[in-house]
């Protein structure tokens, strides 16, 4: 009853063709802002702010990249976690050999990203589909093996891996859980809101055309090679300034290892149980995510079984193959697709059609 | 020289066993369209399988007879792949014909996670051993032509020529057998196959059980040379660039792919990893079918792919 778009009447094209054309969305989203950069800050508990909600927001930050790329462009990588990599290592030598101001680590650490992604998307002009999802597998084993063995990438350090100080934004510290929680917010609504204006204008029409045939698409008069290698930019520009929270925000130290193969499939489970082509499946995704492994250890718990840690990681492995294959057989479009099922049903609710 | 010729040869050994995992993987695309990213997992379980079972069949026994319970194992063990198999098709496969082969892929990444997981809840995650009997010696040739000869390990050997036989075995029943011809009308076209009276639902039975069968002859010989534990999972991720190289449709194309990786990796190891570090291993193979493919994209042996609008 309150979800209905009656008397809403648009009289030129620009409201037309506004972000989120019905009211109750845009107060939705606005009441939802509000939340989350008011009342979350205020009550969260440092448990969830540190353990739930920051992994939450950089992951779904990545899964934009990721879906950008993968959703949007149909180019399937399995090599996303080298480019979170890229922009964390990148990033953190800024800091350390220039001492730049923290936004300008993270963002060159993105653009760093961003060459390595075109670098790696060059193939794509060439190689298409499963031969591309295998060869994204070289980026991955790569990166890995760089930032292992190349000591320049660490600075020499001795260990392998690295930390960052305590990290300042413009002279304001970002420290204590909520501060931290703040600043990825502020990257994760930038860029999100970019990326669903990136998707909805001319060069998403463009990627989504080469997605569904780019034959076809090339026939018609895209160019494969500029909408393929913008795909594969902007992706992994957003991967690598991910990656960089990922390192900075979330972790504050961290060896290679953080960005390893296992990362790279976390990522495409999230677009898969999220939504392929979607950018609010990303967070849905990502919370997907962060969320079962949190069932999984607390569930037993309140029923008083203990599990050991190797058993649940098994059946948190077991739980995931299921529900990608569940997902992918029952509801291809993923959460998102859910999530649009029942925004139709309350439009014209109560009566079914 | 002759430790040149040492490196080609365990490279060419080596090649051997990821060709083999590359069988799998060849086998189920050319008879289901299927990239089957879960053949590492397949590896890990049916060698865990393997492992335990024969260790608690010979509990059993008494261990008095080692080869009964190896035996004995092995059959419990293909009858496990085949189950596999079976659920695999009458849970996934059936519910996804004619879907777009990234949608299969990535349900066999699915499927991949499940059987990790599954497979080490049943059979335990620790180091397990394997031990069917293959000769672990050395054996020294050429001692006349090179100073102290070339190392040639027997267990390698072994390998190799199982690997031989069973892509013998398996060309045989692909190109001669009924089934193999079936196999390959379903591989051409789903909805074409079935109409002329395939039944589709039982060759991906088939070509899951076949797979399943290789991965358990891969996943004992690799077991049996390195132990049984969850790496061997990700020394399938190894051998994927082997297929890419290769061609994704060719069962000669895997055992190239596999000579030519095998050897390259050892070759670029021993004598270009010095240079940069070592461990180019990892990531060799990969980089080499990247830079293949630029120039050739559908792999050694694939086949043209034709794209119509």
């Amino acid at each position: 009853m309150l979800y209905r778009e009656n008397g809403q009447f648009k009289s030129t094209y620009r409201a037309d063709q506004q972000i989120f054309p019905i009211r109750q969305d845009r107060w939705f989203i606005l009441a939802l802002l509000v939340a989350a950069f008011v009342l979350v800050p205020a009550w969260a508990t440092e448990y969830w702010l540190q353990a739930i909600l920051i992994p939450f927001l950089i992951l779904s930050l990545a899964a934009i990249g990721l879906n950008v790329l993968v959703g949007y462009c149909g180019q399937i990588s399995i090599g996303s976690g080298a480019f979170m990599a890229v922009g964390a290592y990148a990033a953190w030598n800024f800091g350390v050999r220039l001492d730049l101001p923290l936004l300008a680590q993270i963002l060159l650490g993105g653009v760093f990203a961003m060459l390595a992604g075109v670098a790696f998307g060059v193939p794509s002009l060439r190689i298409r589909g499963l031969y591309l999802a295998v060869t994204t597998l070289a980026a991955q084993f790569f990166m890995d093996w760089a930032f292992l063995r190349i000591p320049y990438f660490t600075n020499y350090s001795s260990s392998g891996n690295v930390s960052v100080p305590e990290l300042a934004f413009f002279g304001l510290p970002v420290v204590t859980p909520a501060q931290k929680y703040l600043f990825v917010l502020c990257f994760v609504v930038v860029f999100g809101l970019l990326a669903k204006n990136l998707v909805r204008g001319a060069i998403g029409r463009q990627w989504m055309a080469i997605r569904d045939m780019d034959v076809a698409a090339a026939v018609i008069g895209i160019r494969p090679v500029y909408a393929k290698l913008t795909a594969f930019a902007v992706s992994s520009f957003i991967i690598g300034v991910a990656g960089a929270l990922w390192a900075y925000v979330h972790l504050g130290s961290w060896e290679p290892l953080a960005f390893d193969l296992n990362r790279s499939l976390q990522l495409l489970f999230i677009i898969i149980i999220g939504g392929l082509g979607s950018i609010i499946g990303s967070f849905f995704g990502a919370a997907f995510m962060v969320l079962v492994p949190v069932l999984l250890t607390n569930v037993p718990r309140v029923l008083g079984l203990s599990l050991p840690v190797d058993l649940a990681a098994h059946i948190e492995h077991m739980v995931f193959g299921f529900l990608i294959v569940f997902f992918l057989i029952a509801e291809p479009h993923g959460l998102a697709r859910l999530w649009s099922i029942a925004k139709e049903k309350l439009r014209i609710w109560p009566f079914p059609h | 020289m002759g430790f040149f010729l040492e490196t080609v040869i365990g490279g060419l050994m080596s090649g051997m066993l990821y060709a083999l995992v590359a069988l799998g993987f060849v086998l189920i695309f050319k008879a289901s369209g299927v990239f089957n990213f879960a053949q590492g997992a397949m590896v890990l379980i049916a060698a865990l399988a393997m492992a335990r079972l024969s260790g608690w069949i010979d509990g059993w026994l008494g261990g008095q007879s080692p080869w009964l319970s190896n035996l004995l194992a092995f059959a419990l063990s293909a009858a496990f792949m085949w189950l596999i198999a079976v659920l695999v098709e009458r849970l996934v496969l059936r519910h996804l014909v004619n879907q777009e082969a990234t949608t299969l892929l990535m349900a066999t990444i699915g499927i991949s996670y499940f059987l990790d997981g599954i497979g080490q809840i049943l059979f335990g995650s620790s180091v397990y051993s394997i031990n069917v009997g293959m000769p672990k010696d050395p054996w020294f040739v050429l001692g006349n032509w090179f100073e102290g000869g070339v190392l040639v390990s027997l267990e390698d050997l072994t390998a190799a020529i199982v690997a031989a036989v069973l892509v013998a075995v398996l060309a045989f029943f692909f190109q001669v057998t009924p089934v193999g011809r079936a196999l390959r009308a379903v591989a051409d076209d789903h909805q074409a196959a079935q109409s002329v009276g395939i039944p589709l639902n039982r060759i991906w039975v088939v070509v899951w059980t076949v797979a399943g069968l290789v991965a358990l002859v891969t996943g004992i010989v690799w077991g049996s040379k390195f132990g049984v534990q969850f790496t061997l999972s990700t020394a399938a991720l190894r051998a994927l660039p082997v297929v890419i190289l290769g061609g994704l449709t060719s069962v000669p194309g895997a055992i190239v792919g596999g000579l030519i990786i095998g050897v390259g990796e050892k070759v670029s190891e021993v004598y270009l990893g010095p240079f940069v570090g070592g461990g180019i291993e990892i990531w060799f193979a990969y980089m080499l079918s990247l830079v293949f493919l630029l120039f050739r994209p559908q792999g050694l042996f694939g086949e043209k792919i034709i794209d119509r609008v």
